[in-house]
């Protein structure tokens, strides 16, 4: 090991986490084998070069984020967070179970209420979520798929175990910088790749369309699909761009679009044209004026309707917010036994309901010990750590949640787990978490190989929101070790045969030299 | 495709075009302006820039003022920094359009913006890294994007630009006394070794002035960029009248051309001012008239109801 890591392991037992690169005795787990052995080769320079090329590249490519309408680049760590075979499967396996139950979820909310006449959920905390859209009730989605698109965050605890942290089912992002992530890891550290089957990220965007398209109203022969942007000011406008790009469809903003006879038309140079999907991305919220907030520039008036209608599918569909409330989640595992008659496969964060007064009692004499969130905050908005949080800020908090606590849930301090990250010079651990996403068709849930890894660049820190400082790392899963699991999710460049060489076929005149052949005049 | 995207495109296009447009001024006025008194220096700075289409904010204008007001301040669209700023700004609205590497080389170009001095010296060699950047984001959106309708009407405000730049162009020679000579005037637009091997040695005033002007087969000739912007506005729309255009700015262009085209100059020189007048105004009114049947919009939302 190179003098990079000469610290690592001191850092590393300053903090009960779980280290992703090391297992006992500061040796490398097998699947960061390669890539250990790739990183013991390289000076401090070497590491250096290659970090400032990768930020250069980012800036040039625009891959940025917009932070307090600043421009700024989304940094990338050169060691990548890698998920054995599997490892991975499992991962899959619990993501895909837990978009079908809130899926099963959603379309229960908006529709029959099953689920609260069979009291697994009080009616109480649907109707008492802000995200609960009345606006959304009483009708099927035309093509109906509710959450086409999710982020499922999940962390490694103190064990080892995945853990899912929260659901995003409303407008998950990230996966741009997935899929960028990946092109300049393959220039930053090419050693590594090569010396194992890393599953490839490119074919996201392909799966999105398709999956936008097999989802549209029923009458669209050859579907249009849009991406709604807020705008260039919003923060992920990078990741509207990429994925509009990369599916070769419109990047469309309100004012682009006009609902006629509950049809949704976009101007363009030749008139207007029809539009049947939606993937919408502003918040749901700022959609119509004319069923949510009558000030919003960004969105067009009249979507809702042609959405209930069914003349447009709008993905992820109107309401999916009350699905991710973190109170709701709470009940999630129960909402899987209830709607798919499975065990959970990946357990949640133990998460105490302040509603309930006995919880309440605990966590406030505890408020120092536990992270308390909001239920539909995200980005790390309005959470607090209270290991961390002044006297004063604990105090407000406590008020806080006497006031609301339906507002509120506490959590024990995770330790996330921690992957080595370049800090002044040397590779320190710094905890990570991991958001995978899913996209749903309707049959299948597919989810992507891999995910965004964030990190958080400051020593201990727990908070990985790009906003609050914290930077990426490119996320490998290896094809490995998963020779049991359906093809398709192996993907094995090494075990697939070469393709046979194909005969080179002649479809041009025989060439005969003519002018050769002309007769001398 | 969306009328927003279109717009972007079509001063995507503009906005390079004066950027390189407006170096290419700068770069050969500025060697005439150091050679003048202080007076005269300032007296001309105003004038340059009265040309270039804006108008002095301090009564002591001088220089260095003229430096920052077309090279180097990002807010005004007559300086370059500001024209690619907002070219990359446009670019940045209609990314999943253009090409990626179109879109790093603006990008690339407003990063690199602020690595340079900002005094006389600095401004020869910005001017020169303008128009190296320039030509290298023109040649990528050639040889990186389908010649569709995107990019027709990015074609379509290059010309539309590029006739307006070389008709300032010519301006600047009028102004004052001491104008700028011929040769510069044709290095400026880098027409000068073209226009030797065409007239042999034959060189006058006003043989470089037609040549700038009314060549068919130059560039940057004021009838070569017009037939340019006809023909993009022709693939654009190309549904045949028999008699006149349907379109505004086929017409307008169109007549323009025409016009300089089968003229019969008395006295070139002479008549020059008015005909850099008319073809600025040409321009000005054709970026309109493209406006007004491409990418206008209703500002206000219609509400429409059922219909059935």
């Amino acid at each position: 090991m190179s003098d990079l890591f000469e610290d690592y392991a001191t850092a590393a037992k300053r903090s009960p986490a779980f280290d992703e690169m090391f297992g006992a005795g500061q040796m490398p787990r097998a699947e960061y084998a390669h890539v250990a052995a790739a990183l013991g080769e390289l000076t401090l320079a070497d590491v250096t070069a290659r970090a400032d090329s990768m930020a250069r590249t980012f800036l040039d490519r625009g891959v940025t984020f917009d932070f307090a309408g600043e421009e700024r680049p989304f940094p990338l760590d050169l060691v990548p967070r890698i998920i054995s075979g599997s490892d991975w499967n499992i991962l899959e396996r619990g993501v895909t179970q837990r978009v079908r139950a809130l899926e099963s979820f959603l379309d229960d909310v908006y529709n029959r209420m099953t689920v609260v006449a069979d009291g697994v959920i009080p009616r109480r905390l649907i109707t008492s979520s802000a995200n609960f859209h009345r606006e959304a009730y009483g009708f099927d989605p035309a093509g109906g798929v509710r959450v086409h698109i999710a982020g499922i965050d999940v962390v490694r605890d103190q064990a080892g175990t995945f853990r899912v942290l929260e659901d995003n089912v409303r407008v998950p992002s990230g996966v741009s910088y997935v899929i960028e992530n990946r092109r300049a890891m393959a220039k930053g550290l090419p050693e590594a790749f090569g010396q194992q089957p890393i599953r490839p990220v490119e074919e996201y965007p392909r799966r999105l369309l398709t999956a936008l398209r097999k989802t549209a109203p029923s009458g669209a022969e050859d579907p249009t699909v849009v991406v709604l942007t807020p705008g260039v000011f919003n923060s992920a406008y990078f990741e509207h761009t990429l994925l509009a790009g990369l599916m070769g469809v419109e990047l469309v903003e309100g004012r682009d679009l006009i609902c006629r006879g509950n049809r949704v038309y976009m101007r363009t140079t030749g008139g207007e044209q029809r539009v049947d999907v939606i993937y919408k991305r502003i918040d749901d919220e700022f959609l119509d004026p004319l069923q949510f907030r009558s000030d919003s520039m960004l969105g067009c008036p009249g979507i809702v309707n042609a959405a209930r209608a069914g003349n447009v599918t709008i993905a992820n569909a109107v309401g999916n917010g009350v699905a991710d409330d973190k109170l709701v989640y709470s009940y999630v595992p129960d909402l899987i036994r209830y709607y798919l008659s499975e065990e959970p496969i990946l357990p949640n964060v133990d998460t105490f309901r302040l509603e309930e007064p006995q919880a309440r009692e605990e966590v406030l004499d505890r408020l120092d010990e536990l992270v308390v969130k909001p239920v539909d905050g995200s980005g790390g908005k309005g959470l607090v750590i209270g290991p961390d949080a002044t006297k004063e800020e604990l105090e407000m908090l406590r008020a806080k949640v006497l006031q609301d606590p339906r507002g509120w849930i506490a959590q024990p301090v995770l330790q996330l787990s921690t992957v080595p990250t370049m800090s002044g010079g040397q590779f320190s651990p710094r905890h990570v978490d991991l958001r995978p996403f899913a996209i749903n068709d309707g049959d299948d849930v597919w989810v992507l190989p891999g995910g965004l890894t964030r990190v958080a660049l400051k020593e201990g820190s727990l908070i990985v929101n790009s906003s609050q400082g914290g930077g990426s790392k490119d996320t490998w899963v290896l094809a490995d070790d998963a020779p049991d699991t359906q093809v398709e999710t192996t993907g094995r460049p090494a075990v697939v045969p070469a393709p046979p060489a194909r005969e080179q076929a002649s479809v041009w005149p025989v060439d005969s030299n003519w002018p050769d052949n002309q007769p001398e005049q | 495709m969306l009328s927003r995207i279109a717009e972007s495109l079509f001063w995507i296009g503009r906005y390079v075009e004066r950027a390189d447009g407006t170096a290419r001024i700068l770069d050969v006025n500025l060697e005439r302006l150091n050679q003048l008194q202080p007076d005269e220096q300032r007296l001309v700075s105003r004038q340059l820039l009265g040309i270039m289409g804006a108008r002095p904010d301090s009564d002591d204008f001088g220089l260095g003022d003229l430096l920052n007001k077309l090279a180097y301040d990002r807010v005004s669209p007559t300086s370059i920094a500001g024209a690619l700023g907002a070219a990359r700004e446009n670019a940045r609205r209609a990314r999943e359009t253009v090409s990626s590497t179109l879109w790093e080389g603006l990008n690339t170009t407003w990063y690199g913006l602020s690595q340079h001095r900002k005094d006389v010296v600095g401004t020869y060699r910005f001017c020169h890294w303008v128009l190296e950047r320039t030509a290298m984001i023109k040649g990528l959106a050639d040889t990186t994007m389908s010649h569709d309708e995107s990019w027709q009407f990015l074609a379509l405000g290059r010309s539309l630009e590029r006739a307006d730049m070389t008709a300032r162009m010519l301006s600047t020679q009028g102004v004052l006394s001491a104008g700028l000579s011929w040769v510069n005037m044709l290095r400026c637009a880098g027409a000068y070794e073209s226009f030797l091997r065409t007239r042999r040695g034959a060189s006058g005033e006003e043989q470089a002035a037609e040549f700038l002007l009314l060549d068919r087969l130059f560039p940057r000739s004021i009838v070569y960029a017009l037939s340019d912007a006809e023909k993009a506005l022709e693939r654009l729309d190309p549904s045949y009248q028999r008699i006149g255009f349907i379109n505004d700015a086929r017409r307008i262009v169109g007549q323009a051309r025409t016009f300089l085209e089968f003229h019969q100059p008395v006295d070139l020189l002479a008549e020059l001012p008015e005909h850099m007048d008319r073809v600025q105004r040409a321009c000005a009114q054709a970026s309109d008239a493209v406006t007004r049947t491409y990418f206008a919009q209703p500002i206000d939302l219609s509400w429409v109801g059922e219909v059935s």
